[in-house]
Order: C-alpha cells, then sequence, then structure tokens
C-alpha cells in the first residue's frame, strides 16, 4: 500500500500537468477533431432511413461512398453527431446523443474549418494540405457577406458539394479545374439569383469563348486559367483595376515586364485604367491576333489614339512590322509546301523556318513594349530567316524543274532506243526469213 | 580487221570464247501467244542489278547507326549530286523488284512451268522470293526514319509470337530486346552481305538450271503444237528474244526514271523511340495481306492464340508452297487444275488483302 501510494505521488504531477496541456485550445481542438473522426460504429443506422428519404434529407451509401470524409473513415456523426450505433430513431438523433442535425447554412464554413483548420489533425491525411481556407474565405467577397448576414453567398459545400464531396484532383468533382468555371456559374450565371448584387451575369458566357477556355477544355490544358485563378478559390474576389496586370503577370511574364516599362504603363494609371484588360477584355479574353494592333477598324489602339499622335503612327508602324513578317513567313512556307508536295526533301528549311515563326512569336511579345524600335530587332531576325528559306524553296523547286526536264530528255532517248531496237529487230528477223526461204528454195 | 573484233579473236585464241558462247547461240526460245510473260524473270533480274549498282553507290555515303544513318541519308538526297536519283531509284527498284518477283512467280504457277523437270528451278525461284523480301525488310529500316522504325518493331514482334524459336528469333534480329541501334547495324549487315551473296548464288543457280533446262511451254501451247505441228514456232534467244529483253529492260528503266523524278522516295521524320507509334501504322504493301489477315484473325481460335495461328498457318502455307511441283505425281492434269485453282486463291486473296489493308483504318 505504502509503494503503491509511492507511486501515485510520483506520476500525479505527471498527469496534472497532462490535464494542465489539454485544457488548452489547440489540444482541445484536436481531441474534438478526432472526436468527429473516431467514432466507432458497429453499423451506421443513419443510412437505413436516409438512402431511403427524399432528396433533400436523403443519402445512399453509394453516394457517400464517394465522399472523401468516407473513404477516411468519417460518418454521418462525425459532422452531424448523434449515435449511429442505436436503431432508435429517436435515440439516435437525441440531444443526449450529441445530434446536431441538419447544419445551418451560416455553420457551415466554421463546421468544416473544425477540422480542415487544424493542421496537426490534417496532417495524418494530408501533411501538404493547406489549413488557411476559413481564414481566407473570411477575407472573401463571400464570407464578408456571410459575416454580414447574407446567407445566400456560397460557403463550402456549396462548391464542394455534400455527401459525395471528392478530392479536386478527381475529374468529378465539381471544383475539378475542368468544373470549376461550371461551379462558379450556377450562381455567377443566374440573373435571377444574383438580381440583388447588381453585378453582371455574363462572365461564363464570355470565359466560354475565351482561349483560355479552349486552352482548358479543347486542348485539356489543365493549368490554363478557369475563375479561381484570377480570382483566387477560398478568398475570392475581383482583382480591382491596380491589380489586374499582376494576376495576368503570373503567367504572361514577358508581356508584363515589357509593358510595365512601356509609355503605356503611367498613362493607364494616370487614366485609371486596368493593364491587360483595356485591350484584351477581362473574361472574353480572345485568341489575340494581329488585327489588334495598329490602326485598322478591328485596332484596339483607336480606342484613345487618333490619327496625327505619335501613338497612332507607332501603332501603324508596328503594324506594319508584323504584318511584313508574316508575310514573308508564308511565302516561305508555301513555296517549301509545293517543294514537299512535289517529293522535295526540305526538312531543314522547313525546321528553320520555325525560328522565323518564333521570332513573329516573340515580336508579338514584343509588342507589349509599345515601342516600334524594339520590335525592329525580333522583326530583322525573322525576315532573314523567312528570306533564306524562301530562297531554299525557290531552289528546290528550280531542282524540281531540273529534274522533270531530264526526266522528259531520257524518256524520250529511252524512246528512240526502243524505236531503233524495234526496228532492228524486224531487220534481223527479216533477214532470217529470207535466208530460210532462200535455203528452202535451194532445197 | 575491227578492233572489237580483235580483241574477240585475242580472247577466243586463248579461252576458246566460240565454244563457250556455242550453247547461248543455239539456244532458243519458245515463240507463242504467252510469250511475254517470259520477260517478267529477266525484269527482275534487271532490277536487281540496278539494286546492286544503286545500293554501291548509295554505300559510299550512307553510315549505318542510329545517331547517324537518317542524317546520312538526308545528306545523299539533298547533298550528294544525283544523290536523290540514285536513292529514289533503288527505293522503287526495290518495291518493282518484289512486284516483278511475285508476278514473275505467278506467271510460272498459271504457265505451269514448274513442272518436271523443273522442281530445282521452282524451289531456287521461292527462296529468291523468300529473300527479295528479306531484302525489302532489312533495307526498310535503314533510312531509320519513324514509319521503319515501328514497322520493324511490329513485324519483328511477329515473328517473336512463333512458338519455341521465336522468342530467341526476335532477339537475334533485333540485337537485343528492343529495336535499336544494334538492330540497324545488324539489318544493315544482312542487307548488303548475307543477303546479297546468299541471291547472288541462288541466281547463278537458278539461271544455270534455265540455261540447261531451256524454257517451258504451257501444256495447252504444247498440246496445240503436237496437233499442228507447223504452227511450232522459235526465236534465237541470241539476239531475237535478248534484244526484246532489253526493250523491256529500257520500259524499266523509264518507269523507274519517271518514279525517281516525279515521285522521289520520301524520307520521313527520324526515329524516336521514345514517342509513341504513329496511328494507323503499317507495314509495306507486300507485307500488307499477312498484317491485315492477323489482324482480322480472333484473339481466341478453339483456344489457340489468333495470332500464332496466324503466323504458322502462313508459314505452312509458304512451306507448301515450296512444294508445289511435288504434288504433281499420279494425275498430272487433275493436279494442275487443283494448283491453277489454288494459285488463281492465293492472287485474288494477297491482292485483295492488300487493297483492303490499305485502305482499312
Amino acid at each position: 500500500m505504502v509503494i503503491l501510494h509511492n507511486k501515485l505521488r510520483a506520476v500525479l504531477p505527471a498527469v496534472m500537468l497532462l490535464l494542465v496541456v489539454c485544457m488548452t485550445s489547440p489540444c482541445r481542438a484536436q481531441t474534438q477533431a478526432s472526436a468527429l473522426q473516431a467514432h466507432p460504429q458497429a453499423k451506421n443506422s443513419c443510412l437505413d432511413c436516409h438512402s431511403i428519404l427524399p432528396d433533400e434529407l436523403g443519402v445512399t451509401e453509394e453516394k457517400f461512398s464517394h465522399d472523401i470524409h468516407s473513404q477516411k473513415g468519417l460518418t454521418c456523426v462525425s459532422c452531424h453527431g448523434g449515435d449511429a450505433n442505436d436503431d432508435d430513431a429517436g435515440q439516435a438523433m437525441s440531444r443526449k446523443a450529441g445530434f446536431k442535425g441538419k447544419i445551418a447554412h451560416k455553420d457551415v464554413p466554421q463546421l468544416c474549418a473544425s477540422c480542415h483548420s487544424n493542421p496537426a489533425y490534417m496532417r495524418q491525411y494530408n501533411p501538404s494540405l493547406r489549413t488557411d481556407q476559413l481564414d481566407q474565405y473570411k477575407t472573401s467577397v463571400h464570407g464578408k457577406r456571410l459575416a454580414a448576414g447574407d446567407t445566400k453567398v456560397a460557403v463550402c459545400v456549396d462548391c464542394h458539394s455534400v455527401h459525395d464531396l471528392r478530392p479536386p484532383s478527381d475529374p468529378q468533382s465539381k471544383v475539378h479545374p475542368l468544373n470549376v468555371a461550371t461551379t462558379c456559374s450556377r450562381c455567377h450565371a443566374d440573373a435571377n439569383y444574383m438580381s440583388s448584387y447588381k453585378i453582371p451575369t455574363n462572365q461564363f458566357a464570355g470565359y466560354s469563348k475565351s482561349v483560355h477556355h479552349n486552352a482548358m477544355v479543347a486542348r485539356g490544358d489543365l493549368s490554363a486559367p478557369t475563375c479561381t485563378t484570377c480570382h483566387g478559390n477560398h478568398a475570392a474576389s475581383p482583382p480591382g483595376v491596380a491589380n489586374v496586370a499582376n494576376v495576368c503577370s503570373t503567367c504572361h511574364v514577358f508581356q508584363a515586364q515589357l509593358f510595365s516599362s512601356s509609355p503605356h504603363q503611367e498613362a493607364f494609371t494616370a487614366a485609371g485604367l486596368p493593364g491587360c484588360v483595356t485591350c484584351h477584355s477581362n473574361h472574353e479574353i480572345v485568341q489575340p491576333s494581329d488585327e489588334l494592333i495598329g490602326t485598322g477598324e478591328k485596332a484596339v489602339c483607336t480606342q484613345c489614339h487618333t490619327d496625327g499622335d505619335p501613338g497612332f503612327t507607332a501603332a501603324a508602324q508596328m503594324k506594319q512590322q508584323l504584318t511584313q513578317l508574316a508575310a514573308s513567313i508564308k511565302s516561305a512556307d508555301e513555296i517549301l509546301g509545293r517543294a514537299e508536295r512535289s517529293g522535295m526533301e526540305v526538312s531543314q528549311p522547313r525546321l528553320e523556318l520555325t525560328q522565323a515563326h518564333d521570332a513573329l512569336m516573340k515580336s508579338r511579345v514584343t509588342i507589349h513594349s509599345f515601342k516600334p524600335a524594339l520590335l525592329e530587332a525580333d522583326i530583322k531576325l525573322g525576315m532573314a530567316t523567312a528570306a533564306k528559306d524562301y530562297e531554299a524553296g525557290k531552289k528546290a523547286m528550280e531542282e524540281r524543274n531540273f529534274r522533270r526536264v531530264g526526266l522528259g530528255f531520257s524518256l524520250v532517248a529511252i524512246l528512240l532506243m526502243l524505236v531503233g531496237l524495234q526496228m532492228y529487230i524486224r531487220h534481223i528477223e527479216r533477214n532470217d526469213r529470207r535466208k530460210e526461204a532462200v535455203a528452202g528454195i535451194h532445197q | 580487221m575491227a578492233p572489237l573484233e580483235k580483241i574477240r579473236s585475242w580472247i577466243d585464241g586463248r579461252f576458246n570464247l566460240n565454244e563457250l558462247l556455242a550453247p547461248f547461240k543455239k539456244k532458243t526460245v519458245p515463240r507463242h501467244r504467252l510469250t511475254y510473260w517470259y520477260f517478267l524473270g529477266g525484269i527482275t533480274l534487271f532490277l536487281f542489278v540496278i539494286q546492286v549498282l544503286t545500293g554501291i553507290l548509295l554505300l559510299l555515303y550512307y553510315r549505318p547507326g542510329a545517331n547517324e544513318a537518317f542524317e546520312s541519308v538526308q545528306y545523299i538526297m539533298t547533298q550528294v549530286q544525283f544523290g536523290w536519283l540514285i536513292r529514289s531509284i533503288h527505293s522503287w527498284s526495290a518495291n518493282l523488284m518484289i512486284f516483278t518477283a511475285f508476278a514473275h512467280m505467278f506467271s510460272v504457277l498459271f504457265l505451269k512451268a514448274y513442272r518436271k523437270p523443273r522442281e530445282l528451278t521452282w524451289l531456287t525461284g521461292m527462296i529468291l522470293l523468300f529473300l527479295v523480301l528479306g531484302f525489302g525488310f532489312s533495307g526498310y529500316l535503314l533510312p531509320w526514319n519513324t514509319l521503319a522504325f515501328f514497322a520493324t518493331k511490329v513485324g519483328t514482334e511477329i515473328t517473336g509470337q512463333v512458338p519455341i524459336v521465336g522468342k530467341p528469333l526476335m532477339i537475334f534480329l533485333r540485337g537485343g530486346e528492343d529495336v535499336t541501334g544494334a538492330t540497324l547495324t545488324r539489318f544493315f549487315g544482312f542487307h548488303v552481305a548475307v543477303l546479297p551473296g546468299l541471291a547472288t548464288l541462288l541466281i547463278l543457280i537458278h539461271l544455270l538450271l534455265v540455261q540447261r533446262l531451256g524454257i517451258s511451254v504451257p501444256p495447252k501451247i504444247q498440246a496445240e503444237w503436237l496437233a499442228r505441228p507447223t504452227s511450232q514456232r522459235e526465236m534465237k534467244f541470241f539476239p531475237n528474244f535478248m534484244l526484246r529483253e532489253l526493250m523491256a529492260w529500257y520500259v524499266a528503266l523509264g518507269v523507274l526514271g519517271a518514279l525517281a523524278a516525279i515521285l522521289p522516295w520520301d524520307l520521313g521524320v527520324k526515329a524516336d523511340p521514345f514517342v509513341p507509334a504513329p496511328a494507323g501504322i503499317k507495314p509495306e504493301w507486300y507485307f500488307l495481306f499477312m498484317f491485315q489477315t492477323l489482324k482480322l484473325i480472333p484473339s481466341k481460335v478453339a483456344g489457340i492464340d489468333g495470332e500464332i495461328l496466324g503466323i504458322l498457318s502462313f508459314g505452312l502455307v509458304a512451306f507448301l508452297w515450296l512444294l508445289i511441283p511435288f504434288f504433281e505425281r499420279e494425275h498430272p492434269a487433275r493436279t494442275r487444275q487443283w494448283i491453277a485453282g489454288v494459285a488463281l486463291f492465293a492472287l485474288a486473296y494477297i491482292a485483295g488483302m492488300t487493297i483492303y489493308g490499305h485502305f482499312a483504318q
């Protein structure tokens, strides 16, 4: 007894210390989160009823089996509380059993965050998963409005779905890159739903025509921008006039660098115009063409510049440079194509012509400096390559013609030889017949 | 005495040339309405000579090796004077030679020229046909372009399907598990040394047999001649037949030149073993009927792997084809009819499957 008493005295401080530590919030959160996770259940009586209930309350076992939470061992009880082991619905969904019922829309972010904002808890599932979603959400337009009492705004489950929530990497997830725009459009393209916010609802229609959408959907490039790339996901909000260029420059680095050192940077800032979207639009960013620059009907330069001002002249000059290079490449391409179709081996000039294409591509980037002198260097390089390749194509066509003329002469020579041989055969056979006839007479 | 006559007299005085040439002077060729079929063997031989000559010229610049082969052929096509002509003629002539070899084989079948005593002529001719296909298969890889690379891959894979000997044979052909630079070096060796050596030897035997046994007359014509002996006609081999053969060679040369100048043989894109095979890849036309057949055979036939069954069937048919002359023993007329029927079916099958394979996706 004395020994036991002594042992208790020895461990008591440690037990007390453990209790104190567990009373602090992170540990409590972990305990709570763990409680969400670890509900040892012999069965899930919730599904007995909810799998046959209509849509609003219905969750089938099959549907829930696709949910990442289900796959990680979480159950209905993890979010809704209650006792899934109890067959009695009243007992299972009693307050005594900790049943929370349907989670109010406004409470969803907080409930999700009880796990997702806990790095220690989330680490066990995915150590690299971010845990700042709630903090970010609070800075978003959605989060701010929710805090202000607007329950129409999107919370976690509106974008991520509920009861069949899949990880974003799953192509069936509503937040998979291919599906993000459609998910956002469910609210943002609904004019009735958005009427009280007084913001446009044509973003999705515009984006659907854009080069970004085309890259994402037609080319299957999952790194192409979608709504969240420019607006953020959990912290979704419009970039704002001053920050548009920064958003675009995350991908279009060179264009942004050239633009920032161009005369337009200062002029746009002074006029309160957003950098990139002034010329390229925002959601409906179509494939830019050379028509965009210059003084033509489709040129954006004439929105600000008028005939006679230096910008107007520079725009016309740059357009002419681009047109010249594009035309030279086209000519070289055509003549090489003709040579190829004639069976000529022109793979080397074909390969070199890609350098001219690269120069044209680079020129289209250099345009963002809006300095004709800077553009000149790229254009000159491209023009020289295109001219060289055109010459190679011309030479190949001359060679083809030489071959055909040579063939003509050869065929004529062969024909003459055939006629000669035929005549000679007739001659010797006529002689043979004559000899045979003479021999016959003599016999 | 003319200079040429002097030279001839000088040689005759030492080697008795007149006696050596006497058999050629006496040699005659039957003359009838089907004589023109006799030119096919000569045209095939002419194309073989063209292959040897253009092949030697190509060897001056061609470099076997995965890193050099394509570039060296590209160099031949673009930088070497008339290199394009030599390479195009070599490629076109190869294809025409395979065509004329097949045509020659079928003409021999339909004219019943394989009969006793020409069994060995048929055998050597058939082996030459297989060698010609071997030339085609080994030569196709040499430019080391994408199509050739994957066609060789598929072709050697099919070889690997043969039970027991297939895998070792495939490794032997490839020089390893995969088609690599080692395969190219190996195929080059087969193409320029092994096959030409064997082919030259067999051509000599084949010609010797033709010379020794004379040219066959189709049974139907022979029967007509027996009924009306005055209708039997023949021509001297030299110069009458030879001059006609020369005309056929000139025509072949004209066709070759036209094809080379108007449709120079494509070089394609350099082979890259790390890219996937182009969609719908097919072998050269002369292997297409076998390839298409293997594609159409179900994966399992009576519990046996369809592809293996197809390969073994082709092997068996080729073996039986070799032995065709030996089936004629007891009832020659009936057997000949049966053989003609089979030959007609084979010709229709090869032509049909080749066309189907060409247009199939």
